[in-house]
């Protein structure tokens, strides 16, 4: 027994353990794909009038189907498709910060810098009377914007988890106060249109949508990506982190500036789809069980959580709800819950 | 290649407050350097500083002569390595995989993962003895063996400088002398060159090659143990009466504190004597809570 330890090569030992787990990991990502592209097919056959998957996948391929060409090439389609984007965007966004800031409770929707984009869109479109791309940028910019306050405000040497929540939490509460006002205020087609950015939905997202949202995550998924290994670092505390090389401020602004990206991106083109990104985090963490990084996962969820819940919202219902009602009615639990079990803070991932 | 730590002329503190003025410090190479001195005196402090977690307001630390902050941070790591006084371990991360992370320096932006850094993984496991251990999530582990695997974190670095900040806090005695003894063979085997802060003073006199004794943020004294630790300097840096004699064990100075009870006529070793040959009924666990 002893011999056959010591004849293997130095390093054996850790190596299967490290490749059973990464196999494991890979298990997580294929069949969080596969399911991924199953609810996809479902939602783009399913409707008022249910097409075949044959018709669906020619519609995808650019041939004219008759009826299917229009409902699904030009509805269907990009509604799915920006939920799935959507999703990565605030699945990813969602679980930098959770990890980077230790604390499940520091999600962009729970700290208020999905408020910030709202509250921004909403003044735009009631006072100013703002549509479209205009719109558009005003939101993600005013996200950012608020990411930075946030940020600066929570700044005493270095930024800690507690107090950038706290602060958040505390901004967030502005900002609905000032959506509340500008609701009040606002004439009713107004409200109509500034109700898709309190709550979430994927009603207006047309082949318009889906391009800037795919462009600007074509840019930050592998900037994402490339950070996501001094996320591994950040993990074990600031001291650690500087210690194995990563500067623990400079590198939580550089994912900072990512993550606020990619959560503003994704309410500029959907809203504010409620707790996706508190969400997807904790539910890929269940998933994965230690055996490796969040990041992917915690996107693939993020997309499902929003196709079901749009899924969920248009047809399982009764009642047609936006997306954001579906996952708001999941996620407000989730919140009590945690909040109830951790005699601390929230817990880390 | 050996490499060559200093602090020269350095102010360190937080905001305004200045926790330590115009230090200079060579730390000898090969050696175990052991930091001591009372609460709040500086002495981690100066360690963060050694490490770069704290920029100093004057001054510089010096590693191979250039100012630490100049040089590129991964590549300090790859010299320098740490262990910090309160590291977190994420949630169900496996132990050869947290001890993994000690690899980053060693890889760059897009270099993968390779059979050098299992290899690594292994041999820091196989040090600090937590090889079985490798798979378990660290949870789940004891304080003592969870203290290990940081150690192992800190040895996978590789790194021919070891600076540690109270390792063997939260241990329990035999542990303590068990990750000091671990510390020992690296740097006998090795050459590692360590630093650490202590806050026991005997565990300190006994393992150090070279102790550093810290008053109120200036350097008290250094030099051997047996230079160092004497009733003069447990009265000055710790500002406590004190009887120094030879540890039978170890051959090193023994410093045995004269508090206000139980001290007798504390001249010879005769009250020590007595004392365990009357010892006072033990409390029930219960009175202690």
């Amino acid at each position: 027994m002893t011999a056959t330890v010591l004849e293997r090569p130095a390093g054996a030992t850790v190596a299967a353990g490290r490749r059973a787990r990464s196999r494991r990991w890979r298990r997580v990502v294929v069949v969080l794909v596969v399911v991924l592209l199953a609810v996809l097919l479902l939602t783009l056959c399913v409707g008022e009038r249910t097409y075949s998957p044959l018709d669906v996948l020619r519609v995808v391929l650019g041939q004219d189907v008759p009826g299917a060409s229009f409902t699904v090439g030009d509805l269907r389609l990009p509604r799915a498709l920006t939920g799935v984007l959507v999703g990565v965007a605030f699945g990813m966004g969602g679980v930098m910060f959770q990890t980077m800031l230790r604390n499940v409770l520091a999600s962009p929707d729970v700290i208020g810098i999905s408020a910030g984009s709202s509250a921004a869109a909403v003044v735009a479109i009631t006072v100013f009377g703002l549509s479209g791309a205009t719109l558009s940028v005003v939101a993600v910019a005013s996200g950012i914007g608020v990411a930075g306050l946030i940020y600066a405000l929570s700044w005493r040497r270095g930024v800690h988890g507690t107090r950038l929540i706290l602060i958040g939490i505390a901004i967030g509460a502005m900002l609905d106060s000032v959506i509340s006002y500008a609701i009040s205020r606002a004439g009713i087609y107004d409200v109509n249109e500034a109700m898709r950015w309190l709550t979430g939905s994927l009603n207006s997202a047309f082949w318009p949508v889906v391009r800037p949202l795919a462009l600007a995550l074509l840019v930050l998924v592998p900037l994402a990506t490339i950070l996501s290994r001094r996320l591994g670092a950040l993990q074990l505390g600031d001291d650690a982190s500087t210690a194995l090389g990563v500067p623990a401020d400079r590198s939580r602004l550089a994912l900072l500036v990512v993550a606020v990206a990619l959560v503003s991106v994704g309410t500029a083109a959907a809203g504010p789809i409620a707790f996706v990104a508190f969400l997807a985090g904790p539910i890929a963490h269940r998933l994965v069980r230690g055996a490796g990084a969040l990041l992917w996962p915690a996107a693939l969820v993020g997309a499902l959580l929003v196709l079901v819940g749009d899924f969920a919202g248009q047809h399982l219902l009764g009642l047609r709800f936006p997306v954001g009602v579906v996952t708001g009615v999941l996620g407000a639990p989730y919140l009590l819950w945690l909040l109830a079990r951790s005699n601390r803070t929230g817990g880390s991932l | 290649m050996k490499h060559t730590l200093a602090v020269e002329a350095a102010t360190l503190g937080y905001d305004d407050r200045v926790v330590v003025q115009d230090m200079t410090l060579e730390i000898p190479q090969g050696r175990i350097t052991t930091i001591v001195g009372a609460n709040a005196c500086g002495k981690s402090t100066l360690l963060r500083a050694m490490a770069r977690l704290l920029r100093p307001s004057a001054g510089r630390v010096l590693l191979d002569g250039t100012p630490i902050d100049d040089l590129p941070s991964r590549e300090v790591a790859t010299i320098l390595g740490l262990l910090p006084q309160t590291p977190i371990s994420p949630e169900g991360i496996a132990v050869a995989d947290l001890v993994g992370r000690g690899r980053y320096p060693h890889q760059g932006w897009f270099r993968r993962w390779t059979a050098e850094d299992d290899a690594a993984v292994e041999e820091a496991l196989r040090t600090t003895d937590t090889l079985d251990l490798a798979d378990r999530p660290v949870d789940e582990l004891s304080g003592g063996q969870r203290q290990r695997v940081w150690i192992a974190m800190a040895l996978a670095q590789q790194t021919d400088v070891l600076l540690l900040d109270e390792p063997t806090t939260f241990l329990d005695v035999a542990h303590q002398v068990e990750v000091l003894d671990l510390l020992t063979d690296l740097n006998r085997r090795r050459g590692t060159t360590v630093v650490m802060v202590l806050h026991d003073l005997n565990l300190a006199a006994r393992y150090a090659d070279h102790l550093v004794a810290i008053r109120a943020g200036h350097l008290y004294a250094q030099g051997t143990p047996a230079e160092v630790v004497t009733e003069l300097m447990v009265e000055d840096v710790f500002g406590m009466t004190s009887r120094v004699i030879t540890d039978p064990v170890s051959s090193t100075p023994l410093v045995l504190p004269v508090g206000r009870h139980h001290s007798g006529t504390a001249t010879t070793g005769r009250a020590a004597d007595d004392e365990r040959a009357a010892p006072e009924a033990p409390l029930p666990a219960d009175a202690l809570r």
